[in-house]
């Protein structure tokens, strides 16, 4: 991460004066979101420079002016494949990515857990089941990014939460065992259909287009594709970030919580309902990337604590860089063949993980 | 500060009855404590109290008013509750877990005002924690995490503090040291003890519960009898004067038991 990790224990006599203290990790909050703003700038233009054709960066800034300013396309193949086929690749690396960090960070508050991820709570399964449906029974044949795919993907994700939402309601409300136990059980019975359905895909072509959707991809992203992600991304940001007080709350404890005055079932309907819609709009447009929901807020939590008011926007920023970067690699990694970005940041983020949990156990 | 009160309270679990018309009172600056043996409904009873759980019938009352029928946020400035929950694991610092005891005083997207700051250094100077403001609370011992829990209560500015059993898994050190906080407050308290002996000593008031009702309340030295004792907690014993203190001292027969108390 951009900044050092924190202390884990002070002495009384290196601390500041009392009222002044809660800003160190503000401080480091601030030059952390500095850092990863100019990386985020950095990696953007890089994912757009970089492929099997290098641009230089000064080609790829006059290309996005001229767009940017309403001047028209100038003709030339160096012109479609920044703004048509790698900026909003780009950009969609940045959207998936801060809402994987964000949700991450929200379902690990939602279920009081560390290791949560946004996919824990079945969503992803059932988006994932929808969008292979789709694929292999035709509806979305010979394309697996058209619009049928991802609307199927999405329609999977809604009909899973259905099912969770209705098994965790019961005895009372949304308990994080309730929550975790009808998420995992119900996302392994759609995981369930969704193998079957992969045996039932014949030819090479929906095989591929299965793939896409088990493993995540961000080809094919299109400049029309963006906005409805993109405009997810910021609501769910903006209504957790509005709950980020009363999340703080409630890893302390439901009763803590309640004592706060936090309607506590009422915030995890609402979690659960946000964070679902956003899980669902985010593998239907790019599947199911791992890693990077759980991974992220983690890593933010070392930098600047378990502030939700810090932390939320901190993990939107996170996951962005990261995501851009990965893909970026998934893309150049190999010549003349793509890597499933899944493959990379499993790669890339099982390791991490690990080394993340061990500095945890050492304290 | 207020009185709080609990009026015909009762309280159904996953269909058993767990309190069944329980009456009582903490007057303005007293301290009443709540004790009765395991399972009679104390820490069902204090949750109640809280709002963490809703009675069947009764109402909480809060000077005059029903808890029920105040905003969530506006009941927590009035009242601040100590639960058994000792935190997570997760990453917060000492400041920022008393911090959230102004959760009730904030809007969603504001900072942190000047009263609010001088709340939070103030509650951690009576918990004698100032200076401590950037360790690690799941780095704590369980005396260290108690007081900084206590401190969030301190910092929510309330006029009645809840507090259920918080001297459990302390040492008798850090016990005496956290009852004479609560004693140096001078605010309206409610609550639980499992130590006879400390609630004899801290409280004005004690409230004893069996089996879900309230079958004794008034001060400690006419409550606590040796029938009282028997009956109640299954024990023989004597009550005395404490050498040192005065206070009533209980002294139990650790030889003889009486039979437990018959299963509800």
């Amino acid at each position: 991460m951009a900044a050092p990790a924190p202390p884990r224990t002070g002495v009384a006599g290196e601390d500041e004066p009392g009222s002044t203290t809660g800003t160190v990790r503000t401080v480091r909050a601030g030059v952390a979101a500095a850092l990863l703003g100019v990386a985020l700038l950095a990696g953007l233009t890089a994912a757009v420079s970089l492929g099997s054709v290098d641009i230089p960066v000064g080609e790829v800034w006059s290309v996005v002016g001229r767009r940017l300013t309403g001047g028209a396309a100038e003709p030339g193949s160096r012109d479609l494949i920044v703004w048509q086929l790698r900026a909003p690749r780009a950009l969609l690396a940045a959207i998936v990515g801060a809402g994987l960090g964000l949700v991450g960070a929200a379902v690990q508050a939602l279920v009081r857990n560390p290791l949560a991820d946004p996919y824990l709570l079945g969503i992803s399964s059932g988006a994932s089941l929808g969008a292979v449906a789709a694929v292999v029974l035709g509806t979305g044949a010979g394309s697996a990014v058209g619009f049928g795919a991802s609307g199927a993907a999405f329609a999977g994700a809604l009909a899973a939460f259905a099912l969770v939402w209705t098994m965790a309601r019961r005895g009372g409300g949304f308990s994080p065992l309730r929550l975790v136990l009808a998420g995992v059980g119900i996302g392994q019975f759609l995981s369930g259909f969704t193998s079957y359905l992969v045996l039932q895909a014949g030819d090479e072509q929906r095989t591929r287009g299965v793939l896409f959707w088990l493993m995540g991809s961000l080809s094919g992203a299109q400049w029309s594709q963006l906005a409805i992600p993109a405009g997810a991304v910021a609501l769910g940001l903006l209504v957790l970030q509005a709950r980020a007080r009363a999340l703080n709350a409630l890893l302390m404890g439901d009763e803590t919580a309640a004592g706060l005055g936090v309607d506590v079932v009422r915030l995890r309907r609402e979690l659960f309902v946000v964070t679902s819609l956003l899980t669902g709009v985010l593998v239907a447009v790019s599947g199911a990337i791992g890693f990077v929901g759980l991974l992220v807020p983690h890593a933010c939590r070392l930098v600047v604590g378990g502030d939700h008011r810090r932390l939320l926007p901190l993990s939107a920023l996170a996951g962005a860089v990261l995501l851009v970067a990965v893909d970026t690699v998934a893309r150049t990694a190999l010549d003349n063949q793509e890597v499933p970005i899944g493959v990379v940041t499993a790669l890339i983020g099982a390791p991490a993980l690990l080394y993340l949990l061990d500095r945890r156990l050492e304290r | 500060m207020m009185r709080i009160a609990v009026d015909a309270v009762s309280v159904t679990l996953s269909g058993r009855s767990i309190l069944s018309g329980i009456h009582l009172v903490a007057e303005e600056g007293e301290i009443a404590g709540l004790i009765g043996p395991n399972g009679s409904g104390k820490s069902t009873l204090l949750r109640t109290v809280y709002r963490h759980l809703k009675p069947q019938s009764g109402r909480v009352l809060l000077a005059d008013r029903d808890v029920r029928e105040l905003a969530p946020a506006e009941a927590a400035r009035h009242l601040a509750a100590l639960p058994q929950e000792r935190g997570s694991d997760f990453e917060f610092t000492v400041r920022e877990v008393v911090a959230m005891g102004r959760s009730p005083y904030q809007r969603a997207f504001a900072g942190e005002s000047a009263q609010d700051r001088t709340a939070v250094t103030d509650a951690l100077a009576q918990v004698g924690l100032a200076g401590h403001e950037r360790r690690s609370f799941a780095a704590l011992s369980g005396g260290e995490r108690q007081r900084v829990l206590l401190a969030r209560a301190f910092a929510q500015q309330p006029d009645v503090l809840v507090l259920d059993e918080p001297t459990n898994h302390l040492d008798v050190q850090h016990q005496v040291e956290l009852l004479a906080l609560l004693r140096a407050q001078r605010r309206t308290t409610l609550i639980s003890l499992h130590d006879l002996n400390a609630a004899a000593s801290l409280c004005d008031r004690l409230h004893v519960l069996h089996q879900g009702t309230v079958v004794a309340s008034g001060k400690p030295r006419d409550v606590l009898t040796p029938d009282l004792l028997a009956e109640v907690f299954g024990v023989r014993a004597v009550v005395v004067d404490h050498p040192l203190t005065g206070d009533p001292l209980i002294a139990f027969d650790h030889r003889s038991p009486v039979g437990t108390a018959p299963l509800s």
